[in-house]
Order: structure tokens, then C-alpha cells, then sequence
């Protein structure tokens, strides 16, 4: 049986609490680097972070990009999407085609 | 450098068929999951932007909350969660790429139970954040699936369309230069011998005319 862990601030995240999910409080970067590294050795099959916090941390994700589990997704903070998430699509497409195609056909 | 021997040539005709079967299988391979690939793609954009403004929204109504009611009863309202969610693990298989498939249970299912704290101290802000980030669960969930999915289909992708190329362009030509080098040396050897043959016989000729003349003096 897996699990869903989310990481954030206190204020992004803390809602995700009443929904049963595990949730990890982590103020700055290296308190959400040593969580990752440290959940990514349990049963957790989706990390949600926090576009803020998943910034500084692209290369610590970027190592579970290749492995069925866990997934790492990005999720929008409390200071709204800062685009990151959906530039990680776009950055899969890129791998995939060589070129991102999607990006003009927006609309 | 190959030696240019009738027996290497067989050798390297038959590698050159396998390599060229195994191009259009891997460029067909390719062409399929960049088909698969696309439609999961355009679903991810579409349930991310859906995602994130839903949460955006909760996280509004959040804040509300929490400015109204004090950081401690906040807290007492939310850290002891009556909901808990469990994930099976499931696996799909795309184009022989396993892709997740989360199924998710939960502990409550009554709609109205996932609230983990009494009405009467809370403000009705943080009913609507914790309703909506409810409503978004299953989004998320299915946003994850597919985030993954797609990452690994273009993993997959790139693996492939490496292989198509390097055997497009690397191997293939390869194969067919060292045979064609062997055809042409297998030829001049062919065009030495023949030369070499015809020169004999004329010698052998000369000796015979020259024999018969010595014979009729």
C-alpha cells in the first residue's frame, strides 16, 4: 500500500492535512531537500511540492523523472502558479520531439 | 579494415538485412509512442492548468481563513486529520513502457465527514478550502498518473529515436560501405585473375606457335 506525501510551508500546505494526506512541513530549500531524500525511501508513490520550494531542488527531482515511482509533481503555493509545473511539460515534450510543438498551439 | 573475403561479405549482407529490419520496427516503435505520447501530453497541460487554478483558489480562501482565526487554532482545527488516503499501485503498459495507474481509497468516503473539527470554532473559510481542496483530490491524483506517464513515455522516446538514428545513420551506412568495399576489392581480384589468365595463355600460345615452327624446319 503507498502512500501521498506533500511538501510545502506551513500556510500552502496545511489544508492538505484534513484530506489524509502525509503532509511535511519544510520552510526553505535544505528542509525539503533532506525530506525528499528521506520519504523517497518510503512507501510514497506521489510527492507533491511546491513550485517554490521545487526550484532551488530541480537536480533532486529531476533523479526520480526516470523511475515509475514516486512521481514528483509540482503544485502552485500559496503565492499562486509560478509556471513551473507547466514548463516541466514542456521541457518533456522538448526530450520526446527535439522541438516543443505544443507551445504554439495554445488557444 | 575487413578482410575482403567472400565469407565477410555474406556475413555483413545479412547483418545489414537485420539492421534494417530492426530500423523500421524501431521507427515504427517511435512513430506509435510519439502518437501515445502526444494525447498524454496534451492531457497533462490541460489537467495542470486545471489543477492549478483550482488550488490557487483554495489556497485564497485559505488565507482568508487563517487571517481570520489564530495560527493555534488552526492548527488544533487540522492536525489530527479524520481523512486518510491510501494509494494502490497499479501498472500500465504503453508501448512495453510501464506507466503508473494510481487507484486511491479512502478512509471516509460521506463527503461531509472530512471535515477533522468541530463547526463551532472554525470559520466557514476554511469549510470552503478544505471542501474544494477535497473536490481537487482526484484531479491531482490523476495528474500525477499522467505527469508520470508522461515523463517516462519521453524517456522512452528519446532511447528510441537514438536508436533509429544511430541505425539510420551510423550503422546502416556503415554496413553498406564496408560491403561495397569488399565487392569492388572481391571484383579486382576477379578482373587480376582474369588478366593474369588470358596473359598465360597467351605465353602458352606463343610457346605452341613457336614449337610447331621449330617442328616444320
Amino acid at each position: 500500500m503507498y502512500k501521498i506525501a506533500v511538501i510545502g510551508d506551513r500556510e500552502s500546505v496545511l489544508g492538505f492535512k484534513a484530506l489524509g494526506l502525509d503532509v511535511f512541513f519544510a520552510e526553505d530549500a535544505e528542509d525539503a531537500r533532506e525530506t525528499i531524500s528521506r520519504i523517497s525511501k518510503e512507501n510514497y508513490a506521489v510527492i507533491y511540492i511546491t513550485e517554490s520550494l521545487a526550484s532551488p531542488l530541480a537536480s533532486e527531482i529531476a533523479r526520480f523523472k526516470d523511475s515509475p515511482v514516486p512521481a514528483v509533481i509540482l503544485i502552485p503555493g500559496k503565492e499562486g502558479s509560478l509556471g513551473l509545473g507547466l514548463t516541466a511539460v514542456h521541457k518533456a515534450v522538448e526530450r520526446a520531439v527535439g522541438a516543443d510543438i505544443l507551445s504554439d498551439e495554445r488557444k | 579494415m575487413v578482410n575482403p573475403t567472400r565469407m565477410e561479405l555474406t556475413r555483413l549482407k545479412r547483418r545489414l538485412v537485420t539492421a534494417r529490419r530492426g530500423h523500421k520496427l524501431l521507427k515504427d516503435k517511435r512513430d506509435e509512442l510519439m502518437k501515445q505520447f502526444l494525447g498524454v501530453v496534451r492531457e497533462n497541460r490541460d489537467l495542470r492548468s486545471k489543477v492549478e487554478d483550482a488550488l490557487s483558489r483554495s489556497n485564497k480562501s485559505f488565507s482568508v481563513a487563517s487571517a481570520v482565526m489564530s495560527p493555534e487554532m488552526l492548527d488544533e482545527a487540522l492536525l489530527y486529520p479524520k481523512q486518510s488516503v491510501s494509494l494502490e499501485l497499479g501498472f500500465r503498459n504503453v508501448m512495453s513502457v510501464n506507466v503508473p495507474l494510481f487507484t486511491f481509497h479512502t478512509k471516509n468516503d460521506d463527503p461531509s465527514e472530512i471535515y477533522p473539527y468541530g463547526f463551532a470554532q472554525t470559520s466557514g473559510e476554511l469549510d470552503d478550502a478544505v471542501f474544494s481542496l477535497s473536490k481537487i483530490l482526484n484531479d491531482m491524483l490523476r495528474l500525477a498518473e499522467i505527469e508520470k506517464s508522461a515523463q517516462l513515455l519521453a524517456q522512452e522516446i528519446e532511447k528510441t529515436r537514438r536508436r533509429v538514428n544511430a541505425l539510420e545513420y551510423v550503422m546502416i551506412p556503415q554496413l553498406e560501405e564496408t560491403i561495397s568495399y569488399i565487392m569492388i576489392r572481391l571484383q579486382e581480384s576477379e578482373r587480376g585473375n582474369l588478366t593474369r589468365l588470358m596473359k598465360v595463355k597467351d605465353i602458352m600460345l606463343a610457346q605452341a606457335q613457336e614449337g610447331r615452327k621449330a617442328e616444320n624446319a
